[in-house]
């Protein structure tokens, strides 16, 4: 298959290259987390269409040299995701897919919560929940002034938006009108104790982001029509940041893992795992 | 000590010394959360408006749009009181400026009793604590605004996190314009055999004036100004301990885990010697003017004077 030419802005990758990309990217963070024995594979596999979407088909970026001042950003904001993270770099080759199985493991550059000292591809330190969106913020503003096209997409949990900083980084990319700015919220509906709408009611998600001045775009999670769609008119909006609520499924994928909190962050024993991996691939 | 000294403000300080920093480095900005008029960070606002963001009153999205700005190649300084920065953002701290060792500069205002009138909620007793105990932070506290001027400026000269702390009130001069002064280097500002003074703050010029009533008394005291309190000049101190053999400590701060504790960690391993720590004593503050504060919470040159004396007794 030819190669993706990840620095070319207007690049086309096919949906069914993008769909067989994200198997491969399920199956990663299965197995490395796996091999972990510990992490988050709840909110990893929810995720995998929205970012595979940004690194393989529309991020502008370059693997060989991942602090190229002119890349677009992608901010992990929900930190916990980083078997998702981590998976999709090695895809991209930003360091070698044999290191995935060093997830978690004393002296690993692939830290249980990304770390960007450590590992190429890594823009911010993750870990605590609520700080990606203002890190995009003070990104966005160091673009502007430095007169950069660059973009900057922050990937939040949807039980992070519990979090009150994250509306202080949203009146503040509304006061700076942040057009450079894409906040992507994985609408997974489970959070770490339950379901989002029981721990601490959420909805209604669009109309919040619409009342803090954003721009407001609803996508199912794992049409990559809409998602392309979504990230294109991102990038046309002129003054306002723009949010895309993407609905997903917390455990894509894996039956026994979907809509459970229990497996927000508990990995289950190598044999379940090895079954839910034949599952994925006879999807 | 005849001529009534000249007053300092360590605010207007760090204001002249922004737009000064501003003119020499291109990739300075500046990050402010509604305190930005009473810290003087507007002076930098004023004079380079692209280069300004005021956050409104949210210090963890400000601490987190600094570190931001940082990880996309600027030098940040982002400040506002005490009691809510580092207080209000140490998570944000923690886990990204420090974390990743970031070029922010961090400052806290409004640190002390001295505050006065608004109270025990804005005077912070507590953040040299908080950041003294993060890896890869250093911690500068000055004495006046001359010292304020001079190390802020270096510290936003060199790479990597920083948290300075200054007080509200304008002071008494300690230095002048010609000191040379460097972060990590302490100043013996008086020398002596019998205690040494090791002093931060507001502190130093009261441990100063307690120095020469020691004197008086036939006390050779040696005064110190640990402006560095991380990475701490274990050096001067050290030797300031074994010249003397007794040491107190004053800070405008709890005696829990400040300058009297960094001190202590320091001699207890290499050289114990008799200690004193002047500070306030594990409460908060209240309303009043600043002088009656420090007088109340134990923060005079005569709190000074009896520790040193007691501890010279002691010896």
């Amino acid at each position: 298959m030819e190669a993706i030419q990840f620095a070319e802005p207007n690049r086309q990758v096919s949906v069914e290259r993008l769909q067989a990309i994200s198997r491969q990217i399920r199956k990663d963070i299965l197995e490395m987390l796996s091999e972990a024995g510990s992490g988050h594979p709840g909110g990893s596999l929810s995720a995998v269409e929205l970012v595979v979407a940004l690194y393989f088909a529309k991020m502008v970026h370059n693997p060989l040299d991942p602090r190229w001042a002119d890349r677009d950003r992608f901010l992990l904001s929900k930190g916990h995701a980083a078997p998702l993270l981590y998976a999709v770099l090695a895809e991209c080759g930003y360091f070698p897919k044999s290191e995935l199985k060093t997830l978690r493991k004393l002296g690993s550059r692939l830290q249980g919560h990304p770390d960007p000292t450590k590992l190429p591809g890594v823009e911010i330190p993750g870990g605590p929940e609520g700080i990606g969106l203002s890190e995009g913020v003070g990104m966005a503003l160091a673009a502007r002034l430095d007169r950069k096209s660059y973009r900057v997409y922050v990937l939040m949990g949807d039980g992070e938006l519990n979090e009150g900083e994250v509306w202080e980084a949203a009146m503040a990319a509304a006061k700076y009108k942040l057009d450079n700015l894409t906040a992507i919220v994985d609408r997974n509906g489970v959070q770490q104790d339950g379901l989002t709408e029981q721990i601490m009611p959420i909805e209604p998600v669009a109309n919040k982001w619409r009342a803090f001045n954003w721009n407001v775009i609803e996508v199912d999670g794992y049409d990559f029509e809409q998602i392309l769609g979504a990230i294109d008119e991102a990038r046309s909006v002129r003054n306002k940041p723009t949010v895309i609520v993407a609905y997903t499924t917390k455990g894509k994928g894996v039956e026994f893992m979907e809509w459970q909190s229990e497996y927000h962050g508990k990995v289950p024993d190598k044999q379940t795992v090895q079954k839910a991996i034949e599952e994925l691939q006879k999807r | 000590m005849s001529a009534k000294p000249i007053q300092t403000s360590m605010r207007d300080a760090l204001g002249e010394a922004l737009v000064k920093l501003g003119e020499e480095i291109p990739e300075l900005v500046v990050v402010g959360a509604d305190t930005s008029g009473s810290l003087k960070l507007s002076v930098f606002g004023s004079k380079f408006p692209q280069r300004f963001f005021n956050v409104g009153i949210a210090e963890q999205n400000m601490v987190g749009v600094a570190a931001g700005l940082a990880l996309a190649g600027k030098k940040v300084v982002c400040g506002s009181y005490a009691v809510f920065m580092p207080g209000r953002a140490v998570d944000q701290i923690r886990n990204t400026i420090a974390y990743c060792r970031l070029d922010v500069k961090l400052v806290g205002s409004h640190g002390g009793v001295s505050v006065g009138p608004d109270g025990g909620s804005h005077q912070a007793l507590e953040d040299i604590a908080i950041m003294r105990s993060i890896p890869n932070m250093n911690v500068v506290v000055p004495a006046d605004g001359i010292s304020t001027k001079k190390l802020f400026t270096q510290a936003c000269r060199s790479v990597g996190p920083y948290y300075v702390r200054l007080a509200r009130p304008s002071s008494p001069a300690v230095y002048t314009e010609g000191t040379e002064l460097r972060v990590g280097r302490a100043e013996i500002l008086r020398d002596g055999s019998d205690v040494a003074i090791i002093a931060v703050g507001l502190m130093v010029d009261k441990a100063l004036r307690a120095a020469q009533s020691l004197r008086e008394a036939g006390v050779s005291a040696m005064v110190v100004d640990s402006h560095t309190v991380k990475p701490l000049d274990a050096e001067t101190i050290l030797s300031a301990a074994r010249t003397t053999g007794a040491v107190v400590t004053a800070e405008e701060h709890n005696v829990f885990g400040g300058v009297g504790s960094a001190v202590a960690e320091l001699l207890v391993k290499t050289h114990p010697v008799k200690m004193e720590m002047v500070g306030v004593n594990d409460v908060f503050g209240e309303s009043g003017e600043t002088d009656e504060l420090m007088a109340k919470y134990g923060l005079t040159e005569k709190h000074i004077f009896e520790a040193a004396m007691k501890m010279v007794k002691q010896k």
